[in-house]
């Protein structure tokens, strides 16, 4: 109602005099679409999907991690077996602080498990025993709290076993592999929000001890970035680089089956999704059972879910997928699969 | 007295130079700056902490399928626009390739289909992962600054300045007739129009000011600016009151035409400005609005001279000195809007309207010497009260 007053009213009177047509009338009308082909500059830029400036990409090699190279690179850890003849399996994550490009030309100050966002895929068997040495290289302190199956003090969160890992010092985690599905894992200190939006997390897979069928495997973890701390996210993603998987096109093969390991982190927003085109999936969600809960092309997730996705493409060609929330899709959430 | 104290003559004819004298602090303080850098000082040098990054919209021009920002950099450190996002996409643009120095400004071309009467929201990121959003609350193509736009505010000016101002000098011959009681009336009814202007002008001024770059001074400029008009007019009134012995009515006149010639200036920056941003539609309606309220500032500038003879031309000279000011006033807010410069000239226009009321204070006197008789209190506030009621009509 505030802002009734003047333009309302000089509307009215504008519809109540036709001599202000004399005065009006100057104002064209635009055609956004003319200006459009006339407005052309250097850089190739997403072929009219929403980008960054002249279709600028990050310094991957700068930020030493690749989503291109996150997609396929899974953390098999090392293995040694027990007298019984129990594969216990080992990694050693730590926790630092970096910058990261997360946009052409804009930095942001993340906090890492192994220098790289989203952490290390770490990937297993179901029944096997682990054993995750964290160290704490940051200046806060920090945990890794798992998803699934294990004792209250491996839990990884403040008050509980080891509790908070103080800067310099470290820990060890160690459960057992279980259930079989798809987990995560992420830091577990107040300010919750903070310490997870900032990049500690990952994907934790248990596979199955039947296992699955021969698959493209990926992993996609949902994330976003709030580079103005104003508790929204400026920037969102799969594996954390905007709009990467549009300016290098996932490639996949003609009728083979292709799984996705959606996870999904994003912080500060309700839900994220993951939409694909020209094509529906056998989703899986947690990927707990084998039986797909449904058959679909959309699936929405809230921060901490995740499924597995499974699909083949009877087609040739590029297929895009993304976020089924526009916003996050024009904020760098979206890709391409190019299919040969 | 003469034992312990020189003589101001003494004092004056001193070995060292006098400019020499002047001239020392200045030279000390620099001398002392130069060895504070020598020794690398804290505080001289690069400055430390994260990175203070300020952008003021100066400017926003909308053609079809873009949006054309001026930002003006308006904190201490460089600022490096990385990004633009329009309503929550990313979006291509041009322009500001460089590092944005301190007070430096640059233009942001962003391509966005936009469509005529939507919001928008336009954010740009910075290097450091801020955002500065800029809201366009009503997208309108911003009109070319072509001829017959030029002619469109002229013509504009020429309704809201010349002609209401020229029609409410038609009040002179009835002026001439009432008896001085009721003239001092009218007088007071004027010094309240005029009261009226200056406090909406103030203030008008300070919106202004808040909406423009920080760096040169914000409200203070609204100040500034009333203090140099009021100082100068004074200046002026008392030069030409010098030559002309007493300060006639004629003298008076001419201060209320050129305080009112200023205000007008500031009148049509803000409805050129309006006008090229869409937020100002034009009609009959604001027209006759700006006739009526406008028309009582030619009833100012004739009562002072209700006891003379003036020429047609004289006359005419004054009433374009208060109203043409207008048309050049929608030129500079059309083609050239600055906020500061509007807040600016509005502070100037209320200082100039603040000294024409101190002029005409003394003529509101009657046979006793009061200044606030009932008739001068009635007619203030009438005069406030018109003004309130058809500024009701045009405000913009």
């Amino acid at each position: 109602v505030a802002e009734l007053t003047r333009r309302k009213l000089l509307a009215g009177g504008i519809a109540a005099t036709s001599g202000a047509a004399l005065l009006h009338s100057t104002v064209p009308h635009s055609h956004p679409w003319e200006a459009q082909a006339a407005e052309h500059h250097g850089g190739h830029t997403a072929g009219g999907h929403a980008d960054f400036r002249d279709g600028r990409t990050v310094n991957n090699a700068g930020n030493g991690f690749d989503p291109n190279e996150l997609l396929r690179d899974f953390d098999w850890g090392t293995t040694s077996r027990m007298p019984s003849g129990r594969v216990v399996r080992e990694w050693e994550l730590f926790a630092s602080e970096m910058d990261i490009e997360v946009a052409p030309g804009v930095s942001f100050a993340a906090w890492t498990y192994n220098q790289r966002v989203p952490g290390p895929t770490l990937r297993c068997r179901e029944g096997e025993r682990l054993r995750i040495t964290f160290v704490n290289g940051a200046s806060h302190p920090h945990t890794i709290h798992f998803h699934g199956i294990h004792p209250a003090e491996m839990d990884g969160v403040a008050g509980l076993g080891a509790g908070e890992i103080q800067p310099g010092e470290k820990t060890v985690y160690e459960f057992d592999a279980l259930p079989a599905g798809l987990h995560l894992y992420h830091c577990h200190v107040r300010p919750l929000a903070e310490h997870i939006a900032k990049g500690l997390y990952g994907a934790f897979i248990v596979d199955p001890a039947e296992p699955r069928e021969e698959a493209d495997e990926m992993v996609m973890v949902m994330n976003g970035f709030d580079t103005n701390y104003d508790r929204a996210n400026e920037l969102y993603a799969a594996n954390s680089i905007p709009f990467a998987y549009m300016h290098t096109p996932i490639q996949t093969k003609r009728d083979e089956l292709v799984r996705i390991y959606l996870v999904n982190v994003l912080e500060y927003d309700l839900v994220n999704s993951f939409h694909l085109h020209g094509n529906l999936f056998n989703y899986f969600p947690t990927g707990t059972s084998k039986t797909p809960s449904e058959f679909t092309d959309t699936v929405m997730l809230c921060q901490g879910q995740r499924g597995i996705l499974e699909w083949r493409f009877p087609y040739a060609g590029k297929f895009m997928f993304h976020a089924h929330q526009s916003e996050f899709t024009e904020l760098g959430w979206q890709g391409f699969f190019e299919v040969v | 007295m003469e034992g312990r104290a020189a003589t101001a003559e003494e004092l004056r004819s001193g070995r060292v130079p006098a400019w020499l004298l002047g001239l020392a602090p200045l030279i000390l303080i620099m001398l002392a700056i130069g060895v504070f850098a020598l020794l690398d000082g804290p505080g001289i040098g690069d400055r430390r902490g994260p990175p203070a990054e300020e952008l003021a919209v100066e400017r926003t021009t909308l053609t079809p399928g873009v949006i054309e920002l001026t930002v003006r950099n308006d904190g201490p450190d460089a600022v490096t626009i990385a990004q633009a996002v329009v309503n929550d996409a990313f979006a291509q643009f041009s322009g500001a390739d460089a590092p944005i120095g301190r007070l430096e400004t640059a233009k942001v071309r962003i391509q966005q289909p936009w469509i005529e009467g939507e919001a928008y929201e336009v954010a740009l990121m910075t290097s450091t992962g801020g955002t500065f959003a800029h809201e366009i609350p009503v997208a309108v193509e911003t009109p070319a600054n072509d001829l017959s736009f030029f002619g469109l505010m002229a013509l504009l000016g020429v309704y809201v300045g010349v002609i209401p101002v020229a029609l409410g000098m038609l009040w002179l011959p009835w002026i001439r007739r009432i008896p001085p009681d009721w003239l001092r009336v009218v007088m007071a009814l004027t010094v309240g129009l005029l009261g009226f202007l200056a406090i909406d002008a103030t203030l008008e001024g300070f919106e202004l000011a808040g909406e423009g770059s920080q760096a040169f001074g914000g409200a203070a400029l609204v100040l500034v600016g009333g203090i140099v008009s009021y100082l100068l007019l004074t200046g002026v009134s008392a030069w030409l009151a010098a030559r002309r012995a007493s300060a006639s009515g004629a003298t008076l006149a001419l201060l209320v035409a050129v305080g009112i010639g200023l205000h007008n200036l500031g009148e049509g920056v803000a409805i050129g400005s309006a006008y090229s941003v869409g937020a100002l539609a034009l009609g009959a309606f604001l027209v006759v609005g700006f006739a009526i309220h406008n028309t009582t500032e030619g009833l100012a500038i004739v009562a002072p001279i209700a006891h003379l003879r003036p020429s047609l031309s004289r006359l005419a000279g004054l009433g374009l000195l208060a109203g043409a000011p207008a048309v050049l006033g929608a030129w500079i807010g059309a083609a050239a809007f600055n906020a500061s410069l509007a807040a600016f000239l509005f502070g100037f226009g209320a200082g100039a309207i603040v000294q024409v009321i101190v002029q005409l204070a003394p003529s509101l006197r009657d046979d006793s010497g009061r200044t606030l008789h009932p008739g001068a209190v009635a007619g203030l506030l009438g005069g406030l009260g018109l003004m309130f009621l058809t500024g009701l009509l045009v405000s913009v």
